[in-house]
């Protein structure tokens, strides 16, 4: 069997960015847009962390933290905004929030 | 016994992402997430990132996906219309998506012809001791920074759910 390498755990990195990006672009629920985002945010951690065990070096864990640190403030505001939004539209579908269409 | 590890938690956190953006439920998609984000934490496990693998359960798998959850529960969202899907995005998206990947996966290939095998516990700096000393000594300002940016965001948060008063 194949020993794994750094290489990998790149690949499913890359998988995981574009089901992400996928999840971003097609669905109209602000919620799942979210989770999504949620989604590419672990990619990246995947990313760094795997170029710690590359390098031998734990600067990239530290910029995993900030990273999880990010996230959490970016699920809490964009939780509050959709409430927001609820309150005022009573939807959650991207697609009904059209205030700035012309 | 590490390729086995390996390949069968990314399998789950691929098939689990995967479940999260074709679920039409929000908390189906909630729960897929939970799988992602758990078996993510096994393969940072592997890669000898302790301290990030138990964050990653207690603050995503915890806090953040019980703040999703609350969320789907107040606003009641049922589940999405399936209404509206383009036939052209499907057929041009899904070859897209692969083909994408397959380029992407080649480049990074090229790039490291002769990278490191991984094994489980091959590098071993990453537990709470390690990541604190330099969390506190080369990286103090960015830390305090940070505890900033959450403050912001509670404040942010909770002004932007209150009720208007009148």
């Amino acid at each position: 069997m194949h020993p794994i390498t750094t290489v990998h755990y790149l690949v499913l990195s890359v998988a995981l960015l574009l089901i992400g990006t996928i999840g971003v672009l097609t669905r109209r629920n602000i919620v799942i847009v979210l989770m999504s985002i949620e989604l590419i945010l672990n990619a990246v951690n995947i990313n760094l962390i795997a170029f710690s065990h590359h390098l031998q070096n734990i600067n990239g864990q530290i910029f995993a933290i900030f990273v999880i640190t990010d996230a959490v403030a970016e699920a809490a505001v964009g939780l509050g905004i959709l409430i927001a939004l609820f309150r005022n539209k009573e939807t959650v579908l991207a697609d009904q929030i059209d205030l700035l269409r012309w | 016994m590490d390729v086995i590890l390996f390949l069968a938690f990314a399998a789950i956190a691929v098939v689990c992402a995967v479940n999260v953006v074709v679920q039409t439920h929000p908390i189906s998609s909630a729960l897929s997430l939970i799988g992602v984000m758990g078996s993510l934490a096994v393969l940072y496990l592997l890669l000898g990132a302790e301290f990030i693998a138990m964050a990653q359960v207690i603050v995503y798998a915890g806090a953040i996906m019980v703040l999703f959850v609350f969320v789907i529960m107040l606003l009641n969202a049922g589940a999405e219309s399936r209404r509206g899907r383009s036939l052209t995005a499907q057929l041009l998206g899904i070859p897209g998506f692969f083909a994408l990947l397959v380029l992407l996966s080649y480049t990074v290939l090229r790039l490291f012809p002769d990278a490191a095998h991984v094994k489980f516990g091959g590098f071993t700096g990453g537990s709470a001791k390690d990541v604190g000393k330099l969390l506190f000594t080369e990286y103090l300002l960015p830390f305090e920074l940070t505890s900033v940016l959450i403050l912001i965001a509670i404040v942010g948060a909770v002004v932007l759910a209150r009720k208007e008063l009148e």
